[in-house]
C-alpha cells in the first residue's frame, strides 16, 4: 500500500517525464509482456468476450440474426426466471443443496483432520490420508456410474446391505427428491472432504508444540488442549474457508447432478446450473438461459466480494 | 501425561478403528466396480458379486478393448490430454513467472494480476462461450476443448508463490552474470520448482483426463468423443443413439460387467498417476492457500 502510494506522489511529481519513463520501463520489461502475452490472448478470447455476449440475455437472440439483429427485450426473461413456478423451485434446489453442502462440507474436513491428529502412528496416519484424497481425483462421470450402480434398486449393493442389516424395503435412492438430495450432499462430502481437510492438517502441524506441554503442565486433557489450543490455532484458516465458501451458495455441483439426476428427481433435483443447460441446449431457449446464469453469476460476483472483503478483514487473506 | 490414561486409550483404539473404517468406505465402491468387471455375466446379473469377484473371467475388458468407438476415444483423450497439458503448462509456466516479479520491477504486474483473477469471479456462462466456439470455427475440433482450458488462472497463482519463495540474491547474481529474464527463468525457477511444476501438471492432466461436459457440447461428431464424454454418454445417460454401433455391439455396451470394466479403464489413469500425484500436492495446495 505504502509502496504504491509513493509511486503515485512521485508519478504527480513527474508527471512531465511520464511518458518517457513508461517507455524506459517497457525498454526493461517487455520480456516480461511477451512472456504474458499469451495467456493475454486466451483470457481475452475465452473469458472476456464471452461476458460481452451476455447482452443476449436482454434480447430475444435468434442465432441466425446475430448480437446486432436480434430484438432488444429489456428484462422480459429475468422477469419470467421470478414469474416461473419452476425457475424459482430451482433456485431453492439450488440454496438448499449448496448451503447443506457448505455446512457440512466445511464441518467434516474440520472434525477429520482433528481426530487424524490424534493417531500417532505414522504408518497408519499416512494409510489413511492415502484413501481419503483419492476421490477427490476421480470425476463425477466415473463415481456417477459408480453410484447409479451402488444404489440401483435392484440388486444395488448398497441396498442389499440395507435389506440384510435392517430388514426393510430397498430404497429408491436416485428416483425419490428427498433421498436424491441426501445422496447429492453426502457423496459431495464423501468425495471432497479428504481433500478439504489438508489445510486444516497443515494449520494442525504449525502449532508450536511448547503450547501443548503448557497446558499438559497446567492439568488440561487431551480434550481441553483440542479446544484451547487446537482449534484457536486452525481458526484463521476456518475463516477463510468459511467466508470464501460463501460465493458458492448458487453453486450447487453442476457435474454431479448431471450425472446422478433423472427426470424422476427434477422437481427437488434441479438446481440452476442444469436448468440452463436443458433451458439452453435441450429446448434452445438461449436468451432465457442466458439471463438464468446471468443472474447467477451476478449473485455468485457479489457475494465473492463480500466473502473475499470479509475474509481480508478478520483473517487478513489475500489472493495475492 | 494424557497418553497414559485409559479414557484416552480407549479413544485412541475406536478413533483408529473408525477412520480406518471411513478410510476404506473412500475405496470400497471403486473395489466393487472392479470386483463386478471381473465377475462372470450370471454372477454379475444376479447381484450376488460384493467386494470380491465371482467366476473370474476378463471377457468383459476383452469386449471393452475390441468396441472400436471405446478406444477410439481413448486415444482420443490421450491425445487431448498431453496437447492439451503441453499447451496449458507453457502458458501457465510464462504468465506465472512474469507475474512473480515485484511491483517495483514490474509496474504492470497488478494490472494484469486483476485482469486474470477477475475471469476467476465472473464469466459469460454456458451460452455466450458456445456461441463463441461455433463463431471461431472451433466446434468439433481438439481446439475447442484444449485452448480455453489453457490458462488456468488457480494454477497461475500456485506457480506464481512458489516462484516468489525462491530468493532475489539468486535472481540477481545471474543478472550480474549477464543472464536475461528467459534465461533466468529456465536456469534458475523451473530447476528449483520441481515439486511446484509436478503438481500442476499432474492437475492439468488429470482435469483433461477428467474433462467431459465440452466434449459432449463441442463435438458433433460421437467419433470425436474424448472417453470421458463417452462413458458419460453410455454409462451414465444410457444414450446410445448417440454412438454409431451395430445391435451386436449394443448388447455388449449395456452388460453390467461390461459397464464396469469401462468405468474401471476410465479411472486407470487416474490410478496410475496417485501416487506420483499424492507425493507432491500437499506441499502445493499448501504454499498456494496459506500465506503470511
Amino acid at each position: 500500500m505504502k509502496s504504491t502510494r509513493n509511486a503515485i506522489v512521485i508519478r504527480k511529481i513527474t508527471a512531465s517525464k511520464m511518458e518517457s519513463n513508461w517507455i524506459r520501463g517497457l525498454k526493461k520489461t517487455w520480456p516480461l509482456h511477451m512472456l504474458i502475452f499469451p495467456a493475454l490472448v486466451i483470457a481475452v478470447v475465452f473469458h472476456y468476450v464471452p461476458i460481452a455476449g451476455l447482452v443476449m440475455a436482454f434480447q430475444d437472440y435468434k442465432p441466425w440474426l446475430g448480437f446486432l439483429k436480434s430484438e432488444w427485450v429489456g428484462f422480459k426473461h429475468f422477469h419470467s426466471l421470478f414469474m416461473f413456478e419452476e425457475s424459482v423451485q430451482v433456485i431453492w434446489n439450488t440454496l438448499i443443496i449448496a448451503v447443506l453442502k457448505i455446512g457440512f462440507g466445511t464441518l467434516v474436513p474440520i472434525l477429520f483432520a482433528l481426530l487424524l491428529n490424534e493417531v500417532r502412528i505414522n504408518g497408519i496416519k499416512r494409510g489413511i490420508q492415502t484413501l481419503v484424497y483419492l476421490p477427490h481425483f476421480l470425476s463425477w462421470v466415473i463415481l456417477g456410474g459408480i453410484l447409479i450402480d451402488l444404489l440401483s434398486v435392484k440388486g444395488g449393493l448398497v441396498n442389499r446391505m440395507i435389506t440384510a442389516m435392517f430388514g426393510i424395503k430397498p430404497i429408491f435412492f436416485l428416483g425419490d427428491g428427498d433421498w436424491f438430495r441426501f445422496v447429492v450432499i453426502f457423496s459431495d462430502i464423501w468425495k471432497e472432504f479428504g481433500f478439504g481437510m489438508i489445510v486444516y492438517l497443515a494449520a494442525i502441524t504449525a502449532v508450536n508444540p511448547s503450547l501443548y506441554e503448557a497446558a499438559e503442565v497446567d492439568g488440561a486433557t487431551r480434550l481441553q488442549q483440542t479446544i484451547h489450543v487446537t482449534l484457536p490455532a486452525m481458526m484463521p484458516i476456518i475463516v477463510v474457508v468459511a467466508t470464501l465458501q460463501l460465493g458458492n451458495v448458487l453453486n450447487a455441483g453442476f457435474d454431479q447432478i448431471f450425472n446422478l439426476y433423472n427426470p424422476l428427481v427434477y422437481s427437488k433435483g434441479d438446481v440452476i446450473d442444469t436448468f440452463v443447460y436443458r433451458s439452453a441446449m435441450l429446448k434452445g431457449d438461449f436468451s432465457f438461459a442466458t439471463a438464468v446464469g446471468l443472474f447467477k453469476s451476478v449473485t455468485s460476483f457479489i457475494l465473492i466480494i463480500i466473502s473475499y472483503r470479509l475474509a481480508y478483514k478478520y483473517a487478513n487473506y489475500r489472493i495475492f | 501425561m494424557y497418553h497414559k490414561t485409559l479414557a484416552y486409550r480407549w479413544f485412541n483404539v475406536f478413533n483408529q478403528l473408525f477412520l480406518i473404517t471411513v478410510s476404506l468406505l473412500c475405496i470400497l465402491p471403486l473395489l466393487h466396480v472392479f470386483a463386478v468387471s471381473l465377475s462372470g455375466k450370471a454372477a454379475a446379473t444376479a447381484n450376488i458379486v460384493n467386494l470380491w469377484p465371482i467366476d473370474v473371467t476378463l471377457e468383459s475388458y476383452l469386449k471393452t478393448v475390441n468396441n472400436p468407438s471405446f478406444i477410439r476415444s481413448l486415444l482420443f483423450s490421450l491425445y487431448r490430454t498431453i496437447l492439451g497439458t503441453g499447451i496449458g503448462m507453457v502458458v501457465t509456466v510464462f504468465a506465472g513467472y512474469a507475474l512473480s516479479k515485484k511491483y517495483t520491477a514490474f509496474k504492470s504486474r497488478n494490472v494484469y494480476m486483476w485482469f486474470f483473477v477477475f475471469t476467476m469471479l465472473f464469466s459469460g456462462g454456458l451460452v455466450p462461450n458456445y456461441i463463441l466456439i461455433t463463431n471461431l470455427g472451433l466446434i468439433n475440433t481438439i481446439w475447442a476443448l484444449v485452448l480455453p482450458a489453457a490458462l488456468s488462472v488457480y494454477n497461475m497463482i500456485l506457480l506464481m508463490n512458489f516462484f516468489r519463495a525462491i530468493p532475489v540474491e539468486l535472481e540477481e547474481a545471474a543478472v550480474m552474470d549477464g543472464a536475461g529474464i528467459i534465461r533466468i527463468l529456465f536456469k534458475i525457477h523451473l530447476p528449483m520448482s520441481m515439486p511446484a511444476l509436478a503438481t500442476i501438471t499432474l492437475f492439468t492432466l488429470v482435469f483433461h483426463w477428467n474433462s467431459w461436459f465440452d466434449g459432449l457440447i463441442y463435438m458433433m461428431d460421437s467419433n470425436k468423443y474424448p472417453l470421458a464424454t463417452f462413458l458419460q454418454t453410455i454409462v451414465v445417460q444410457q444414450d446410445f443413439s448417440k454412438i454409431s454401433i451395430d445391435p451386436k455391439d449394443l448388447e455388449n455396451l449395456s452388460q453390467r460387467t461390461v459397464k464396469s470394466a469401462q468405468i474401471f479403464i476410465g479411472a486407470l489413469p487416474i490410478l496410475l498417476v496417485y501416487p506420483f500425484l499424492q507425493k507432491f500436492f500437499i506441499k502445493g495446495i499448501v504454499v498456494g492457500a496459506v500465506k503470511e
